[in-house]
């Protein structure tokens, strides 16, 4: 038994204080980067569809659209940006659902850390590749001929938004996460919800040669006022109404997912 | 624990914490119509290992769920270490160490990222998360590997790791949910003489399985788990003496006699005996009952290449305890998938 008497903690704390919180949550974003510096071509499997993305839609459509690659660019680029990170804060669900499927979540689930911390940081190392996606896009684009006209303030205003709409966007990816049976599936739901939202939008094309009834639903789509504010906030122009209504859709949808999500949380504990 | 010591009361409670590990009474969970767990009580004293033994289905992964925190029951109360599960869920946290039927590792971080992971949630300094992480890969034999992702492992190295993994933190009580389910025989053993090792520690063992002889290698105690009920408790001794008989083989050297010593064994035990591969198996209550069959086998000149007398297999007194074979009956009765997404796909596959 001497032992025992070693293995005895010291102190059983009856919950974990806000900096031990933090603490945990650094290390489980941490342990969704880390892989990165192991196979640093995962940086480039997340970079990989943006920059096809981005190559397709000037060079193949970009003509045909606005006349002129560079036009098309110029009007597309804050659309694809939003696109991306619509499909990117999916990528919360399948990492999460992977956790649940492996047993991974329920050992987190068996340490003494606090209950929020699994979700927490890999919402947080999932917003950092937002950042990177969000910056490999614009220097790409701007590689490609798209012209920053604004600012700094602008650009950072642009990505405060995507931010925004990503974190409230991944309370519906942690509730398909949570409650979807398996990987394939997340990926099933993500993109049949998400490709026909992006692209019933303004974000690729002008909608005034869509069929009416399409043109009601973009006036709704929150893709159409995303795309339309980070156009704003990257190419100058009316910004904010488009950002008002981007940031009601942000506030609706955590409204909706988030008690969802930690019901589904709960039920899991 | 903040009890405060100017209270009169707590002294008997106290010693109660002292003796058993693990304490519960009457587990009730239900999963629509099934009743996965249905009254469990359970005692496990300080530093023994017990062995919860059952089918598929048994109860056994719920029982370790409420047990580990991962899940409330709908009725009845467990301690854990003198903490409730469910009212001081984080500490018994603190003192647990759970080991699930999958290996729960992150197969893209490596071996030694893995448990510094876990090192770090546990509150570790990095150095000392670093030391600990390499102590375990020495003691699991995954040094070498230490530095791969673990989804290059094998499955036997996954599973030590995993073990390693939830020994991180020092567990005081370890779960081990049907650790060795899939392994290759020498998996097996490797992780049998790791499981000794901590029992020896005084690290006190839930161990749930299907293999009776892994209980019986393994276990202090063992409970029996049948439709979410303990059915039999007691040592594997004490379990093989319930049934209250012990077993008589007898293979005849010659075939032709089969039939002969069929028809004396069943005539002098009073029961038909069971006949497989040239073997008869009786059931003998009374042993004095032994010499007389020898005799009127010798009387009528069968000799007999093997005649033994054995205790009941640990399969046997399930068979006896239950109407069905330990491996039967699994697949057809409720079973703890419910409450496992992740054993839903194996199943699936």
């Amino acid at each position: 038994m001497t032992t025992f008497t070693q293995t005895t903690p010291v102190t059983v704390s009856p919950r974990p204080g806000i900096a031990a919180t933090v603490r945990h949550t650094a290390t489980l974003a941490w342990r969704s980067l880390v892989q990165i510096k192991h196979n640093p071509m995962e940086l480039l499997d997340l970079s990989v569809q943006p920059i096809m993305f981005l190559l397709l839609f000037t060079y193949v459509f970009g003509g045909a659209i606005s006349g002129s690659t560079g036009d098309y660019l110029q009007f597309s680029l804050p659309g694809l940006i939003a696109q991306n990170m619509l499909f990117a804060s999916l990528t919360t669900a399948i990492g999460l659902n992977t956790d649940i499927t492996k047993g991974v979540f329920d050992r987190l689930r068996s340490l003494p850390i606090a209950r929020s911390a699994p979700l927490a940081g890999r919402i947080l190392a999932d917003t950092l590749k937002q950042v990177w996606a969000f910056a490999l896009f614009l220097g790409l684009g701007m590689v490609l001929g798209f012209r920053v006209q604004t600012g700094v303030l602008g650009v950072v205003g642009a990505l405060a938004l995507l931010l925004t709409f990503a974190l409230a966007l991944s309370w519906a990816a942690v509730l398909i996460g949570l409650t979807a049976e398996n990987q394939e599936k997340v990926q099933i739901v993500a993109f049949s919800l998400m490709m026909p939202i992006t692209f019933t939008s303004n974000a690729f094309v002008p909608t005034d040669t869509m069929p009416g009834w399409l043109q009601k639903w973009v006036e709704i789509n929150p893709v159409t006022h995303l795309a339309d504010a980070v156009r704003g906030l990257l190419s100058g122009g009316p910004v904010a109404s488009s950002a008002t209504i981007s940031v009601l859709w942000a506030a609706g949808l955590a409204m909706v997912f988030a008690p969802l999500s930690v019901r589904a949380f709960r039920n899991r504990i | 624990m903040s009890v405060p010591s100017s209270r009169v009361d707590p002294t008997p409670k106290r010693e109660e914490i002292m003796t058993y590990a693990i304490q519960a009474e009457g587990l009730a969970k239900r999963y629509g119509e099934t009743k996965a767990l249905d009254g469990v009580d359970l005692e496990v004293p300080r530093g023994r290992l017990l062995g919860v033994l059952g089918p598929n289905g048994a109860g056994k992964t719920t029982a370790v769920r409420v047990l580990a925190t991962l899940l409330k029951p709908d009725a009845g109360h467990a301690r854990v270490a003198g903490f409730d599960v469910v009212k001081q869920a984080h500490q018994v946290r603190s003192l647990i160490g759970l080991t699930g039927q999958y290996a729960a590792v992150d197969e893209a971080l490596t071996g030694v990222e893995n448990l510094v992971m876990i090192g770090r949630l546990l509150d570790m300094p990095r150095a000392e998360a670093k030391r600990r992480a390499a102590e375990l890969l020495d003691r699991f034999d995954l040094t070498e590997a230490g530095g791969r992702a673990a989804k290059t492992f094998s499955g036997g190295m996954r599973r030590r790791l995993d073990l390693a993994a939830s020994l991180v933190g020092h567990p005081q009580l370890l779960f081990l949910d049907e650790p060795t389910t899939g392994l290759d025989p020498r998996s097996r053993a490797d992780l049998w003489a790791v499981v000794r090792g901590l029992r020896d520690d005084g690290v006190t063992v839930l161990l749930t399985t299907q293999y009776l002889e892994e209980a019986d290698q393994l276990a202090d105690d063992i409970v029996v788990f049948d439709h979410g009920k303990v059915i039999a408790r007691g040592t594997s001794d004490e379990l093989k003496a319930t049934t209250g008989a012990q077993v008589l083989e007898v293979r005849p050297l010659r075939a032709s006699h089969l039939d002969v010593v069929v028809g004396v064994v069943g005539d002098v035990l009073g029961s038909a005996p069971e006949i497989a591969g040239g073997l008869v198996t009786g059931s003998v209550r009374d042993p004095a009952l032994v010499p007389a069959i020898v005799r009127r086998l010798d009387d009528l000149g069968v000799v007999a290449a093997e005649l033994s007398l054995r205790k009941s297999s640990l399969d046997e007194v399930f068979l006896a305890l239950t109407g069905h074979r330990a491996d039967d009956g699994g697949a057809d009765s409720h079973d703890d998938t419910r409450d496992s997404t992740a054993r839903k796909e194996e199943v699936a596959i």
